[in-house]
């Protein structure tokens, strides 16, 4: 299939905050049917196959998924960091940008980013200053070769107009700010020389040193011991409540999305199963993927020795997903000739809870009846 | 790519086990460790003389009784990989006992033993692998991974072994036609199931199992959760079950131990030892796991500090640079594992006085 290049247009709104206040509700980012596709020799990956969702000033949405989900494609599409077989097919991702990003009162404008060049002036002055990436892999993400300070002050340096001294008590500031004690002998340090939670700190530090309103978070505690995530997550708690960033917290954890998430979209095979509010996911989730996963985790609440119910099967490959919804082969509301014909629509079916699913789409068949069951 | 075997659907009646803990203290132990350390050198300068050790395993006092389930967490470096492989003698033991029972009663010393001398023992214990993809060679077949050891072990007739392998693949849930093909056509959850069957072609009387679901997505844990704790019913098999995942460890455990920088803090009961604990490490270990529940927000609680290291220990008690009851005595003195009460064993100074809330 050809792809259609992305007409190249820029800026398409400007807006003054103050003046109208009708744009305080508009999402800071906008993601709309966003496909991303990579081609490789063996054939097509739809890693991301139409993914939508806002994300507000000050909220934070938890993309969950298991692996080959696309919620680390969906990451890089945004950011426009994919790999060169990867391309954006369709889709459409909106930001709000400050004109001035020092200033708190800026005007702001908003730019598609998917029309973009991914190397262009305009996105290099969005990442790092705009949206900021916490990645998994805190030992890899800094060079070993440099210390942690110069690479948090390059980013600095990058983005602000300041001089080298000043850069330096900027970034022994955000080091201050997220707990590493010693921040003037600390930065002075190289990564591996750091211990796993310090490492992390440095990263978060790393992400929020331009005071970016966007921080995505790719599975920030996957690598990391248990006390240490705890330290990490209240960390990152208190910090989007002091400075009211916004967060995409990536995870496969629920239980960290639990503790995290004003949002939450629960992704398998590229799509969006499901869409709704922490607490609607946790304790209404209508979806039959999310209720299965919900009761398939071991929980410290739960009773020990007793088996739990599993989804049945393993998750498909990328490269031959099944047709129709991807989750019926494993699904237990399996409908024959409707799952696996076409694929279902996201249908809002309550205030602000999105479900794909033939059970709350109007075209079933009238035989199919909702699910009921509500407790997870 | 090839298919699981189980019919298509979610599991909706789980069947349910009482809970309580099966094994009582009359139960024979399988296995003894008794003051069991593992140092490992640190070679430093041109004549590569020692100048420190990392002390991974720091005499270590524990034991599994047959037919149960013992739980090994702790934190990353705190020794539970390093003392299940010195039970397995993968690498020696520094000094120590590890006393296996075998079916007619004797007692031996594994520490105490040569290469050929283990040989009798190695088909009773076996092990399961963190890494489904690194555990399993990609150049031989499923029968000749799941066949190997019984070759080894003196059953070097084909049809013989072919027919045990499918046998041990229909075990584990995989199809027997399964044997001919490579591991690469084969999932996580699915490699896994044919680890399960290579660690049971020998009839092991204990299986030692180092993260065996820790690398794999979440669906498909407790599938290889539900299938170990089948298998076990079936085979009597005794576990020894190592992870850092709690929530994993409270699931599958009729006891459990909790490790830190290689010593044990804790042993106990499963409910007990979560509903009632007495090491502060354990509480907060506790308190620290994300609850999957968003009303239950406010109990995160971290623990200050960072996990010390094994070649430079703090004095007295590991814990007390980040224990918030740490007094004078826990600077200086090194707690030993005591029986506070029945079953329930625990290395604090403080112990007694404290009442520590376990999870709720």
């Amino acid at each position: 299939m050809p792809i259609e290049p992305i007409p190249a247009n820029k800026i398409t709104h400007q807006l003054d905050i103050n003046s109208s206040p009708s744009w305080i509700d508009e999402p800071l980012l906008r993601v709309e049917d966003l496909k991303a596709y990579f081609f490789m020799d063996e054939g097509t990956v739809k890693a991301v196959d139409g993914v939508s969702f806002n994300v507000y000033p000050g909220k934070v949405i938890g993309i969950v998924g298991e692996s080959g989900c696309g919620k680390s494609v969906t990451m890089k599409a945004i950011l426009r960091i994919l790999e060169r077989s990867a391309k954006i097919v369709s889709g459409k991702v909106t930001l709000r940008r400050r004109i001035n990003s020092d200033d708190p009162n800026s005007l702001e404008e908003l730019i598609e980013l998917t029309s973009q060049h991914p190397n262009s002036k305009i996105m290099r002055k969005i990442r790092g200053a705009e949206i900021a990436l916490i990645p998994q892999e805190p030992m890899a993400a800094f060079s070993p070769v440099h210390t942690v300070g110069n690479q948090i002050m390059e980013t600095i340096l990058l983005h602000q107009d300041v001089s080298k001294q000043e850069a330096r008590k900027i970034a022994i500031e955000v080091f201050r700010s997220v707990g590493i004690s010693m921040p003037e002998q600390r930065i002075d340090s190289y990564s591996w020389e750091l211990s796993g939670g310090l490492r992390q700190r440095a990263i978060i530090a790393m992400a929020l040193s331009c005071n970016p309103r966007l921080l995505i978070a790719d599975e920030p505690t996957t690598a990391i011991d248990v006390t240490t995530q705890a330290q990490i997550l209240k960390l990152l708690r208190g910090l989007q409540e002091e400075r009211q960033t916004s967060i995409i917290f990536i995870t496969h954890d629920l239980g960290v999305i639990a503790q995290m998430a004003d949002e939450v979209v629960v992704m398998y095979l590229g799509m969006v199963m499901e869409k709704a509010s922490v607490n609607t996911i946790f304790k209404h989730a209508q979806h039959p993927y999310t209720q299965a996963l919900l009761r398939s985790i071991p929980s410290m609440q739960s009773e020990s020795r007793v088996k739990l119910p599993t989804i049945a099967g393993s998750i498909a490959h990328p490269f031959n997903r099944p047709k129709g919804c991807p989750f019926h082969p494993r699904c237990g509301h399996f409908m024959q000739g409707v799952c696996n014909a076409e694929q279902p629509k996201l249908v809002e079916i309550g205030d602000e809870h999105y479900v794909s699913c033939f059970l709350y789409s109007n075209e079933t068949i009238s035989s199919a009846s909702p699910l009921t069951e509500k407790n997870t | 790519m090839s298919d699981a075997i189980e019919p298509a659907g979610v599991a909706r009646q789980p069947s349910v086990k009482p809970a309580v803990h099966r094994q009582s203290s009359s139960t024979p132990l399988l296995l003894e460790v008794k003051g069991l350390k593992k140092y490992f050198p640190i070679h430093k300068g041109l004549m590569r003389k020692v100048v420190n050790q990392v002390r991974a395993v720091d005499d270590i006092t524990f034991f599994v009784r047959e037919g149960e389930t013992l739980g090994l967490v702790g934190e990353s470096g705190c020794g539970k990989t390093t003392a299940s492989r010195c039970i397995l003698r993968a690498f020696p033991a520094t000094s120590g006992e590890i006393l296996f029972r075998e079916a007619d009663g004797r007692v031996t010393d594994l520490a105490k033993l040569d290469r050929p001398g283990l040989r009798r023992f190695r088909p009773q214990m076996q092990m399961i692998f963190q890494d489904p993809f690194g555990s399993l060679n990609p150049r031989m077949t499923i029968f000749d991974i799941v066949g190997e050891p019984m070759y080894v072990n003196g059953l070097k007739n084909r049809t013989e072994r072919t027919d045990r392998v499918a046998e041990l693949l229909k075990l584990v849930g995989l199809r027997p036609e399964f044997m001919r093909r490579y591991p690469h056509a084969f999932s996580g959850g699915q490699r896994q199931r044919i680890g399960i069957a290579r660690a049971l072609a020998l009839n092991p009387r204990m299986v030692v199992a180092d993260e065996p679901v820790s690398a794999l997505d979440v669906s498909v844990q407790a599938q290889v959760l539900n299938l170990m704790l089948d298998l076990q019913e079936k085979l009597q098999l005794t576990y020894l079950f190592v992870a850092h995942d709690l929530s994993v460890v409270k699931h599958i455990s009729d006891r459990v131990c909790v490790m830190y920088v290689g010593k044990i803090v804790e042993m106990a009961a499963t409910e007990e030892l979560f509903y009632a604990p007495y090491h502060p490490y354990t509480a907060a270990l506790m308190m620290a796991v994300p609850v999957p529940d968003p009303s239950k927000r406010h109990i995160i609680q971290d623990l200050p500090g960072e996990v010390a290291s094994p070649a430079n220990p703090p004095s007295g008690c590991y814990f007390h640079p980040r224990c918030e009851y740490a007094q004078e005595i826990c600077r200086t003195q090194t707690p030993e594992l005591r029986e506070l009460s029945p079953d329930h064993f625990v290395s604090c100074h403080r112990a007694e006085e404290l009442k520590l809330a376990g999870i709720k």
